[in-house]
């Protein structure tokens, strides 16, 4: 079987992957980016709207826009730069340091690599209720995948599930397609994304229900409505059942970190609810206690994609720093600046608290168990 | 938990508050050209409004997480940040436009997009229409594919109306 070997293995074409791509091939260093999906880019492909952050996270540019302007950063050290699309990373066997690699679903080969950036991302969360298998209920994800990749509408009337960002975001999306959106219903108290996003689809008609859940889908072949239910405080449902006629009903519950492969290679993991799941200890270079491991973005633990780049690049940095290329001094305090910039705000003051329990200061006193 | 409360968790503003402070109304019904309402009450981090105001109105943030501070004085209600917000929440108001109307420039990002001269419903902050406005002008500052539309409305509904509904 066919060995690609490289000094730097980024697995993942996301918004980390590729700011982490993009600052070890500008240090000098061979990379090799492997994305299962069939085109670079992530999550920041489907994404129409304008980022927040500041102008060093490209604030108020649309996160498509974003991707083509990390692509064409690569592009500017592409002699550094191998990239495979549409390959997936099946494994890493530890005895022999090989990852397992699967283009499409027929081509198979081995890499090897001296240093590894996991930029995996997340997975989405699924909430079970009766009838979630009909045909008609969707993950945002692939909401967002049919829209804003393909142009494909899913439906004509959704029922949004979860007031985070991202069930605010595509909300808007659908509107912008010309889908209507029955309601939005949140378990919480109060939105989770931002206060403005949940703002735009309020004044475009569209109700977001606190405390409010789905009960369950209705339909024979495919999705014709769904009950929902008002829940008390300890999350119960309570009150009579609503009928929402809608086709459509789109769970963006919120996601967890993709990690597997970082297990594989012995890294300490941790469950941080704070950062959505089991995510790998690190220190201030996004190493992992496999030295050479690291992990940035979602992966790392579910937050911005404009901190994901920070982070993408503070791991892209490293790992060239390690493998002994001369890295600009004072950079990797720089891009802590920012990201705590971007860590001080409200949500931010969540994710702050999750990384108090994975960053280490010093591997040595990290315990073995 | 009060209802006003509840309003304001899903993401309608209920009165002023840091990030969504009004302007010296003697000052707004002066200022030719309007200035600017921005309704952005969280902390977050975010600035382009700032970055994007060309006479220095939106005070610099100390922290990116500040909420929007507005020296009123300084607007010349150039639409700028109208266009820049990611949060769509910076909205320009001309009292001046006339005797009963205000002239109201609006973030616009749906289709399809209305032409000068059209009617246009006015949406309160929970989509409601609360009246009938005319359609100034479709500026696009940025070029970027959000709109500032011009709608004239009554005086009346200048601190309920936030966008429109274009009826095909």
């Amino acid at each position: 079987m066919k060995t690609l070997s490289t000094e730097i293995l980024v697995i993942g074409g996301g918004a980390a992957g590729l700011s982490a791509a993009a600052e070890a091939a500008a240090a000098g260093a061979k990379v090799l980016v492997a994305e299962s999906d069939l085109h670079l880019g992530g999550q920041l492909v489907k994404q129409t709207h304008k980022f927040f952050g500041s102008k060093d996270e490209y604030a108020g540019t649309r996160g498509f826009k974003i991707a083509d302007i990390l692509l064409s950063e690569i592009d500017s050290c592409k002699e550094n730069v191998e990239i495979h699309t549409n390959t997936t990373i099946t494994g890493f066997y530890s005895e022999d340091g090989t990852f397992t690699a699967m283009r499409g679903e027929e081509k198979y080969f081995h890499i090897k690599a001296k240093k590894t950036i996991v930029a995996t991302g997340a997975q989405e969360r699924l909430i079970p209720f009766p009838n979630n298998d009909l045909p008609g209920v969707y993950g945002a994800g692939a909401v967002q995948t049919l829209m804003n990749v393909y142009g494909v509408v899913p439906g004509k009337r959704v029922l949004m599930v979860g007031a985070g960002n991202i069930g605010l975001i595509v909300s808007y999306q659908l509107m912008q397609a010309g889908v209507e959106v029955a309601a939005v219903v949140e378990a919480a108290p109060r939105v989770g994304g931002y206060w403005v996003h949940a703002a735009k689809i309020r004044r475009m008609g569209v109700p977001i229900l606190l405390r409010h859940s789905i009960r369950k889908a209705v339909g024979d072949q495919v999705i014709t409505g769904a009950y929902i239910t008002a829940l008390n405080d300890r999350f119960e449902p309570e009150g009579e059942e609503t009928y929402v006629d809608c086709d459509v009903i789109c769970i963006a519950v919120g996601l967890s970190p993709t990690t597997e492969i970082l297990s594989q290679a012995g890294c300490k993991m941790m469950y941080v609810p704070q950062l959505c799941g089991l995510v790998a200890r690190r220190d201030r270079t996004m190493k992992t206690s496999n030295p050479d491991f690291f992990t940035a973005g979602d992966a790392s633990g579910i937050e911005e994609a404009s901190a994901a780049m920070v982070e993408g690049r503070i791991a892209g940095l490293s790992a060239a720093a390690d493998l002994g290329y001369p890295t600009e001094h004072g950079k990797l305090d720089e891009y802590w600046g920012r990201l705590q910039a971007l860590r001080s705000g409200e949500a931010g003051a969540r994710i702050c608290q999750g990384l108090e329990c994975v960053l280490v200061n010093r591997w040595e006193d990290v315990s073995d168990d | 938990m009060t209802d006003a409360l509840d309003l304001f968790n899903s993401g309608v503003l209920t009165g002023e508050r840091e990030g969504a402070v009004l302007p010296d109304r003697k000052l707004w019904e002066s200022k030719k050209g309007g200035v600017v309402i921005i309704e952005c009450p969280q902390r977050i981090p975010c600035n382009p409004c700032h970055t994007s105001c060309p006479t220095g109105a939106i005070r610099p943030f100390a922290d990116i997480n500040d909420t929007p501070k507005v020296d009123h004085s300084l607007c010349t209600g150039c639409t700028l940040c109208v266009a820049s917000c990611p949060g769509l929440a910076c909205f320009v108001i001309d009292l001046t436009f006339s005797e009963d109307k205000a002239l109201f420039k609006l973030p616009y990002e749906m289709l399809p997009l209305p032409e000068k001269g059209q009617h246009v419903q006015c949406l309160n902050r929970t989509g409601e229409c609360i009246a009938e406005g005319t359609v100034e002008n479709v500026t696009q500052p940025k070029k970027d594919r959000t709109y500032v539309i011009h709608i004239s409305a009554p005086k009346g509904i200048v601190s309920e109306f936030r966008t429109i509904r274009v009826v095909k």
